[in-house]
């Protein structure tokens, strides 16, 4: 909390007193704070959204993990996620699927719409959002089966295919869209654990993508990957921004400015600025964002 | 005198050399003006170990070899006629003997040539008491004079006790080798002295077991048949029924209570299957007997089925119950040994909690389960107290579990029960079967602690 | 959306319900399991404690009893020899006689008698040798009653059944009906149950010499697998190294885990009565061969426990230029004590109820007397359980179930000490 109190403090001198003030600070302009509640540098909408989240609030117990976080993710286009460790970005990105469901202190507020349906909604059904939301995590997860069935796995819970045709068909198209066929293609009854990191990872890919989401969600998917290999990913990403809409949250902001087209700024649990790619970083406009960027911290 | 007074007086001299060792270094120091490399007990340590210790060898070798000598010279003195009796009745002879010295019960009056040897025994007892106290005397004061000699401010004598020590703790590590040679060759080498009456093959493929010795002569099956495969299927019969049992249920259940249940059913039901494992197995086996096999039959004559009372099912039935919480705490810690990562990424493609877990969770914990499922049926085979208590005696070669079967743990209990003599086919017998028992659960047991080793050594 | 994405979704959509379903199915068929063994448990509990809580009283007939002098002590002299040797279960007899002036013949005779307990003569007997001045007196006294006619009173046995049908014949039960009609019969506490040692008749049997045995049998398991299993354990831990040898102790001492409780039994017969020529029967026996059962229990626990000690701590006091011995007796042995000692307390628990390896070695003697010291013949608690569960009479049902809630007792106090203990001194580092 540290940093974050320093700098508001700097900007926001008034804000520890918690009164209701709207200060225009000259160095970020569009900062302003009500009471505790921080509101968004930059547009956080999106013209042709999938997702629109719209105040979002995560507790954990009672560690107040994400507050107030307002943001779309729109169609074919990726979005980075980005910001210091411990700062919200992996937790927001397990709301749009519902993966905080599975932890038993995690509590949910605040209103996410996937194509104007509320993901939270008693119809919603969390096996059909996750499929429709799929999710890449931060260390490859192969499941201990064959490398065809980790990517069968999905359509048959989903019952997706038909025959064993249709079945094959899925799995070959995704592993081409995910870049491993050729790697792979004499090697499908072997384990997928017995693939190389990178390769596993473009696995876990390969997975999500057979099932047909709408949205990717990836966490820090390259963090355990060596060069060569996270190369190999974000051209991937590239190519898959065609068919799906992306999240990604990533520690580099290399790769973010290679990979996506608009990039959001996390701090603390709090979404501080978000932008287009090149703007955000070329000419950040939160002090929080610039000194993230230029390395003072992170 | 009996011969735990040496042991007294050993204990005696140990203190001694231990007052003296540590005062002799302490005047050493101050009469030399050096400062000893040790602290002063370890002096005095240092002089009792090499006090105790060889008389304390001395003393185990004369325990292991007197009665052996004792007898050699008891039955020297005996007439020609004793000595010309076969080796087991002459065996009973000396126990008459040993019997009438420990003022035991005898079987009969004692005649005049017995009552001689036990007054030679009684005699030869003293006399190796007393060589034994004077052995243990010398050795230990010699041994004490010598050590003590030695203690000096340059000798090390922290580092000699520390190494003795060491040496013990070695030692003690080497029973668990020595328990388990202990238990192969003592069962091994009465097995050997069965199979020098029956054949091996016929022990292992024949197909009648009736142990019984005749009373007459001319009775059917006077030799008796030693036809184990009766037992085999028995044993497998209710051990299979037992993991019919407690497979699922085990399974199923350590899968619900690390899987589903809220943390207050769980703190609840897991103790709650616990107790069931820390219940003794006589207990089940009363409960087998006198409260299921009942039932059974009373449910079969319901159906118009005949239940035997003593049937494999209740056996088998018990056992499971008893085995449950064997395999669900064993499959509770595979099952959360599987990473958290696997289970993210099945919940993240859309997957439903019971489809990670038959689909993602089972199959990765499947060696580990397999493992504590193979060590759960070692445990079922070698089961005792169920069995004794309510499975059959005869052997029936079926595969009906309404009726009553036997095991080969039954058999080794009712083979050995009240029988004194060591040299008939059937107390051997009992031992050629512990022999196989020990052999079929170390097998199973080693594989199964692999392949349990081996997935764990996968997760970490 | 795409229209990719909407057939996507469309298929989900048509399975879902089915796949509801069948998790709901596996969740049930998980609750079921556990609910299966918890029944068990349940009807376990109250099948025993129905059947053996009617133990823990005994039934008792008040007669007046004339302890005559001319009968008991014809002499005068109050000579314990002879008030010892005197016919008490005569003096029993015409007590009830005189109860029953009108039974007569052999038979019928025989029947009343049958009433009171043949140990109640016995009884009877120490307490006037322990107090002589009863003879010439006539005392109302409660006298055991007779098995069956404890398992009449208790209702274990259906007085309106067939004559034939019953351990008590008619005129049997108009004399009991008779007694309790005149408040004569009552269910007093069973000492007996807890003071003596096994009889043939179900009314005088008792645990205490199961108890004893047991109780020598653990003494003897603990004085040499604590010791045996911590030093092991420390061995293992501190001191091998990783090689092939270790290795082997190792895989020996998990198997010895595993191998079947008869086995030991085996070895026990083999080598410590045949080879070594140990008594049979003797709790020594027992001891030494429960001893190798629980070492690797101890010596699991043991290591388990050093190795819960940080080595932050052994680097500390090597630090200082204490030597290995010295910084493992001095700092990780008394750390790592609390859990050595829970793991000994539940191997013990472990060889308090195991029963097979005893059978083997001779441990299911009829023993009526008391052991006095760990070689005298004796049984154990569980071997006690198995051989009144063998018995025909009804009342060593009761017996049995009795027996075993007092050995889950023992277990119970046992393990809820390790429980404690491990609670207490359970440290986080």
């Amino acid at each position: 909390m540290s940093q974050a109190t320093k700098v508001e403090k700097d900007t926001v001198p008034q804000v520890g007193a918690g009164t209701v003030e709207e200060t225009s600070v000259p160095a970020a302009p569009d900062i302003r704070v009500v009471g505790d509640t921080y509101r968004t540098v930059g547009d956080y909408t999106s013209a042709n959204p999938v997702v629109r989240a719209r105040n979002v609030d995560v507790f954990y117990g009672d560690n107040h993990a994400i507050q107030n976080v307002s943001l779309d993710i729109g169609k074919n286009q990726v979005i980075s996620l980005i910001g210091p460790s411990g700062c919200g970005k992996s937790t927001f990105i397990r709301c749009l699927n519902r993966m905080n469901d599975t932890i038993d202190i995690a509590r949910v507020h605040g209103e996410i719409l996937l194509d104007g349906e509320d993901i939270h909604a008693r119809r919603m059904d969390v096996v059909m959002l996750r499929a429709r939301v799929g999710m890449v995590f931060q260390k490859p997860n192969p499941f201990p089966k064959s490398v065809y069935d980790n990517v069968a796995y999905g359509p048959r819970i989903h019952g997706l295919a038909r025959n064993r045709q249709e079945l094959d068909r899925i799995v070959r198209s995704s592993l081409e869209r995910a870049g491993l066929w050729t790697e792979v293609k004499d090697r499908l009854d072997e384990p997928g654990t017995g693939l190389s990191g990178g390769q596993q990872q473009r696995l876990c890919i390969a997975r999500t993508i057979a099932v047909g989401p709408e949205v990717i969600l990836m966490d820090e998917p390259c963090s355990a990957l060596d060069p060569i290999a996270t190369a190999h990913i974000e051209d991937l990403i590239d190519e898959l921004k065609k068919n799906f809409a992306i999240v990604i949250v990533t520690h580099s902001m290399q790769q973010a400015a290679r990979v996506s087209q608009r990039t959001a700024y996390f701090h603390l649990g709090r979404l501080i600025e978000v932008g287009d790619t090149d703007q955000i970083f070329t000419n950040p406009q939160h002090e929080l964002t610039e000194d993230y960027i230029t390395g003072r911290f992170g | 005198m009996p011969s735990s007074t040496v042991l007294v007086a050993l204990l005696g001299m140990t203190v001694v050399a231990y007052v003296l060792g540590r005062r002799r270094s302490v005047r050493a120091a101050s009469n030399t003006g050096l400062t000893c490399h040790s602290l002063p007990g370890y002096y005095g340590s240092y002089v009792a170990i090499w006090c105790a210790l060889p008389a304390l060898l001395l003393y185990c070798l004369w325990q292991l070899a007197e009665p052996g000598f004792i007898r050699t010279q008891v039955l020297a003195t005996m007439s020609a006629a004793t000595l010309e009796l076969p080796e087991a009745e002459l065996g009973l002879v000396y126990n008459d003997i040993r019997n009438l010295v420990e003022g035991n019960i005898v079987s009969g009056e004692p005649s005049d040539e017995i009552l001689a040897a036990a007054s030679r025994y009684m005699s030869l007892q003293r006399i190796s008491n007393l060589g034994l106290m004077l052995a243990v005397l010398i050795i230990g004061l010699t041994t004490l004079g010598w050590a003590f000699r030695r203690v000096e401010p340059g000798l090390r004598a922290r580092n000699k006790v520390e190494r003795s020590m060491e040496l013990l703790l070695m030692a003690a590590s080497t029973v668990a080798i020595f328990t388990t040679i202990g238990i192969f060759l003592s069962v091994l080498f009465e097995a050997l002295r069965f199979f020098q009456q029956v054949s091996p093959l016929e022990f292992l493929f024949g197909l009648s077991w009736s142990p019984q010795t005749a009373i007459r002569p001319d009775q059917v099956g006077s030799s008796g048949a030693f036809g184990a495969v009766p037992l085999f299927a028995g044993t497998l019969l209710i051990s299979g029924i037992a993991m019919l049992v407690a497979v699922p249920v085990g399974l199923m259940s350590a899968i619900y209570l690390s899987e589903y249940a809220n943390p207050q059913v769980r703190s609840f039901a897991k103790p709650m299957l616990e107790v069931l494992a820390g219940i003794p197995t006589v207990v089940y086996g009363y409960f087998a007997a006198l409260t299921v096999g009942p039932l059974l039959r009373q449910f079969g004559e319901g159906l118009g089925l005949s239940v035997s009372s003593e049937s494999a099912l209740g056996a088998g039935l018990v056992m499971g119950i008893m085995i449950i919480p064997f395999v669900s705490s064993l499959s509770d810690d595979v099952i959360n040994a599987v990473p958290q990562d696997l289970r993210d990424g099945s919940y993240g493609l859309g997957a439903t909690q019971s489809e990670t877990i038959r689909q993602v969770i089972l199959p990765a914990a499947l060696p580990g389960i397999v493992g504590g499922i193979l060590l759960a049926a070692s445990r079922a085979i070698g089961e005792t107290m169920i069995v004794v208590m309510a499975a059959g005696l005869a052997a029936n070669l079926t595969a009906n579990p309404l009726e009553a079967v036997t095991t080969v743990t039954v058999q080794i209990v009712t083979l050995l029960i009240g029988d004194q003599e060591f040299d008939s086919a059937k107390t051997l017998a009992a031992f050629a079967l512990g022999l196989l028992l020990f052999v079929t659960t170390l097998i199973l047991n080693i594989i199964a602690l692999r392949v349990v080793r081996r997935y764990r050594e996968q997760y970490e | 959306m795409s229209s990719h994405a909407q057939g996507v979704k469309e298929r989900v959509a048509r399975g879902i319900a089915r796949r509801y379903r069948r998790e709901r199915n596996f969740r049930l068929a998980g609750l079921g399991a556990v609910l299966v063994g918890m029944a068990f448990l349940a009807f376990f509990f109250y099948t025993l404690i129905g059947n053996g809580y009617t133990a823990f009283l005994q039934t008792h007939i008040l007669l007046e009893v004339e302890l005559s002098e001319s009968s008991i002590d014809p002499d005068g002299e109050r000579d314990p020899q002879t008030l010892g040797r005197a016919n008490y279960q005569g003096v029993i007899r015409n007590a009830l006689m005189a109860r029953f002036p009108q039974v007569e013949g052999r038979n019928d005779l025989r029947d009343l008698f049958a009433l009171v307990s043949p140990g109640a003569g016995f009884e009877l007997r120490n307490q006037v040798l322990a107090n002589p001045e009863l003879v010439g007196q006539t005392i109302r006294q409660w006298l055991v009653a007779d098995d069956d006619v404890d398992m009449l009173v208790k209702g274990h046995m259906d007085r309106t059944a067939e004559e034939s049908e019953r351990r008590i014949n008619d005129s049997q039960l108009g004399w009991i009906e008779q007694l309790e009609a005149d408040g004569s019969v009552a269910r007093h506490f069973n000492h007996r149950f807890f003071t003596s040692g096994d009889s043939r008749d179900p009314e005088m049997s008792g645990i205490w010499s199961a108890v004893v045995g047991s109780f020598f049998m653990l003494l003897v398991t603990l004085a040499l697998s604590f010791p045996l299993g911590v030093a092991t354990a420390i061995y293992l831990e501190e001191f091998a190294p990783k090689n092939r040898w270790t290795d082997l102790i190792e895989v020996n001492i998990n198997n010895l885990a595993a191998v079947p409780s008869i086995v030991f039994g085996l070895l026990g017969l083999a080598l410590f009565i045949n080879f070594f020529g140990l008594p049979r029967s003797a709790p020594v026996v027992g001891g030494l061969v429960l001893t190798l059962m629980t070492l690797p229990v101890v010596i699991i626990a043991a290591r388990a426990s050093l190795m819960s000690v940080p080595p932050s701590i052994r680097e500390a006091a090597l630090g200082v230029g204490a030597s290995k011995m010295q910084t493992i007796f001095h700092h990780v042995m008394p750390l790592a004590l609390p859990g050595m000692l829970t793991g000994t307390i539940i191997g013990m628990a472990r060889a308090l109820g195991e029963s097979a390896p005893l059978l083997m070695i001779g441990m299911v003697a009829f023993i009526v007397d008391v052991p006095e010291s760990p070689l005298d013949p004796a049984t154990a608690l569980p071997v006690q359980v198995y051989l009144w569960a063998d018995s025909p009479e009804r009342a060593f049902v009761e017996r049995t179930s009795a027996a075993i809630l007092v050995l889950l007792a023992f277990l119970l106090v046992m393990n809820a000490s390790a429980i404690l203990l491990r609670k207490r001194f359970e440290r986080r580092w």
